[in-house]
């Protein structure tokens, strides 16, 4: 007996569900794969070689653009953190106040407009900047990463909060812990996860971000993702290939460490 | 000394306003066991939130030993509250829960050490002081919940519903562990519940709530044999209700008929108003508050029309000859034979004095 409606049973189902996956998966594979090309192309297989992952760990300018990258997300993620964290106490943990869900659409509004708007916006309001003040160091970068960051922090954290028990809060301030303390005693330690994982996604999202960076960049601040778009306009070698799997993996354990710190203290 | 006066709160505003406590006053004693009883809704949570300070009334006063509570905001308040949940720091031991209080009060920390020793000696806790609070049962969590509380030696203890969680044995252990702990330390509790035999077994004095309002209060004895109207009658315990007229009365007490024709002396509440002679009134009359004997020349009459064996006592349902129904409730003594069967004509006895009449 059949009970109630099931879409896997429906005909079809795992024809397309598979040529979804493998149109997902089929592409990182090869890209993958070809990482490890003994010969010079993306397309015709040669053989096992690490050579592409030595030649981009010698390449200066992938040093270069590799550090930049982890600078700009550890700094990044850290203030989208921060704020989200501020954020996420405001819209929760306050009496519900005037335009709270105008704040709270505001917060999340990198998720819905377009990312070729806040790059233009933001290169336009950051040029004036540069011409007045003459600074053309990573701080634009970093404001303009921890800006669209902000949501993908907030989330997790603000999860984390409305599924807290409240009554812990009033029991600490029922033990006389001023608002501070119990913010600091009793808050902090139990949202650690979700400022992990809020701090973690941050970081995978800055990491690859290409837009954005290409429009506020000042000359020579190349990071990974547009270090390999510059490339793409020259010879392609599989060192993009070697490049873009390191990449994946940084953002796999990453990935993998948000889910198991979200479950563990579930 | 507790001192509310004309404490109300309102939550939302126009249509769907809701008045949770309702133009409430009462006074509760120093080291008194208080109890707040009512269903649920009936605001006593409230009331007890308001007493912690997470709750703002809407109008009102309230008041510790003379002092405005009003005003201060819950960390500067001597008083500490039991969480329904106990709502116990998951990320601290038993220990370190106990002297949470304590540190928030910068105590030397000698002295925190000190109490929380014997705080865990008081409530039994002390084999399992660096356990995790996950790692304890129901029944440890609460005495926990209790022994952080009680650490601070607070002026009033509240209580919310503390036992609801615990299942009937651990409860029936931990009312009386309550009550023993409340006489120890002298310390007054206000104590939350819906449980009708909890609230008789251990308080002091109970006020009886109902739709914000506070119903009646007083000791378990007085509550239980003389409510004062219907609502509380029913709330505490069973009652049967009959229909009565006064002929006339004298102070407390007052003669009454039945509309059976049978009259009885039967006791008004303390501050009902005067009644007039003729007046109709709702009698009210425990179970075990009548006897069973031949319907000839007895008070009430009527047929047996269950009997209900419940272990310790027998109920016996009778529909009396005036459409009413009266329950009464015998204790069972070994050896005894069943008298009565169902179906009998039987009569029903009550001693004078004993009826009470309600206000409503």
């Amino acid at each position: 007996m059949s009970k109630g409606f099931d879409v896997r049973r429906q005909p079809g189902f795992s024809t397309i569900a598979i040529a979804c996956f493998v149109l997902l998966y089929l592409p990182i594979l090869l890209l993958v794969v070809y990482s490890f090309n003994a010969g010079s192309s993306i397309a015709i297989w040669e053989g096992f070689s690490w050579r592409w992952y030595v030649s981009a760990w010698e390449n200066e300018q992938v040093k270069d653009a590799t550090i930049r990258s982890l600078v700009l997300a550890c700094s990044a993620s850290a203030v989208a953190t921060f704020a989200a964290v501020l954020a996420a106490l405001a819209t929760t943990r306050s009496k519900p106040w005037r335009g709270q869900t105008v704040v709270f659409a505001m917060v999340n509004q990198p998720l819905m407009v377009p990312e070729i708007v806040t790059a233009v916006s933001l290169l336009i309001v950051f040029a004036a900047v540069k011409q007045v003040t003459g600074y053309t160091g990573l701080g634009f970068l970093i404001l303009a990463h921890a800006a669209f960051c902000i949501p993908f922090a907030y989330m997790p954290i603000r999860a984390r909060l409305q599924g807290m028990d409240l009554s812990l809060e009033q029991a600490g301030a029922d033990l006389y812990g001023t608002p501070l303390r119990v913010f600091r005693y009793i808050t902090l330690p139990q949202l650690w996860p979700g400022i992990l994982a809020g701090s973690m996604l941050a970081f995978v999202i800055s990491l690859d971000d290409v837009v954005i960076t290409e429009f506020v960049k000042s000359a020579g601040q190349d990071t990974l993702p547009t270090y390999m778009l510059g490339q793409l306009r020259r010879v392609v070698t599989p060192e993009i290939n070697a490049i873009s799997t390191a990449l994946l993996a940084i953002s796999v354990v990453m990935v993998t460490g948000f889910f198991f710190v979200n479950k563990a203290r579930k | 000394m507790i001192e509310i006066s004309g404490l109300t709160k309102t939550f939302g505003e126009g249509q769907s306003a809701f008045t949770a406590l309702d133009d409430v006053s009462v006074t509760i004693r120093s080291n008194e066991f208080f109890t707040l009883l009512g269903p649920s809704g009936c605001g006593k949570t409230t009331l007890l939130r308001t007493i912690a300070g997470f709750l703002d009334p809407t109008r009102g006063s309230l008041t510790l030993d003379g002092e405005d509570l009003l005003s201060k905001p819950p960390y500067q308040r001597p008083v500490n509250t039991v969480f329904q949940s106990y709502a116990l720091f998951p990320h601290m031991t038993v220990a370190e829960n106990i002297a949470f209080g304590l540190q928030m009060l910068n105590r030397r920390k000698a002295e925190i050490t000190a109490t929380v020793a014997e705080m865990l000696e008081l409530v039994q806790m002390t084999a399992l002081a660096d356990r995790k609070t996950s790692q304890i049962s129901g029944g440890q969590q609460q005495r926990v919940a209790l022994a952080r509380a009680l650490a601070p030696r607070p002026k009033v203890l509240l209580l919310d519903e503390p036992l609801s969680a615990l299942d009937f044995k651990l409860r029936k252990e931990m009312q009386l562990e309550l009550k023993r702990l409340q006489h120890e330390t002298g310390i007054t509790f206000v104590f939350v519940t819906h449980d009708q035999e909890e609230a008789l077994t251990m308080s002091d004095r109970i006020a009886v709530m109902n739709a914000g309002t506070i119903r009646q209060i007083g000791g378990p004895r007085d509550i239980y044999d003389h409510p004062a109207e219907r609502f509380v009658a029913d709330f505490i315990g069973d009652t049967n209700f009959l229909q009565a007229k006064i002929l006339s009365t004298d102070g407390a007490q007052a003669r009454v008929r039945l509309v059976s024709g049978g009259e009885i002396a039967a006791q008004t509440a303390a501050d009902a108003p005067v009644l007039d002679d003729g007046a109709s009134v709702t009698l009210a009359v425990r179970p075990e508050h009548a006897e069973l004997c031949a319907p000839e020349g007895a008070l009430l009459s009527g047929r047996l029309r269950d009997v209900v064996y419940f272990g310790t006592d027998t109920h016996y349902h009778v529909a009396l000859d005036q459409n009413e129904t009266f329950t009464l409730r015998r204790q069972n003594q070994p050896g005894q034979t069943q008298v009565w069967q169902t179906g009998d004509h039987v009569g029903l006895n009550i001693a004078p004095g004993i009826p009470q009449i309600l206000k409503d």
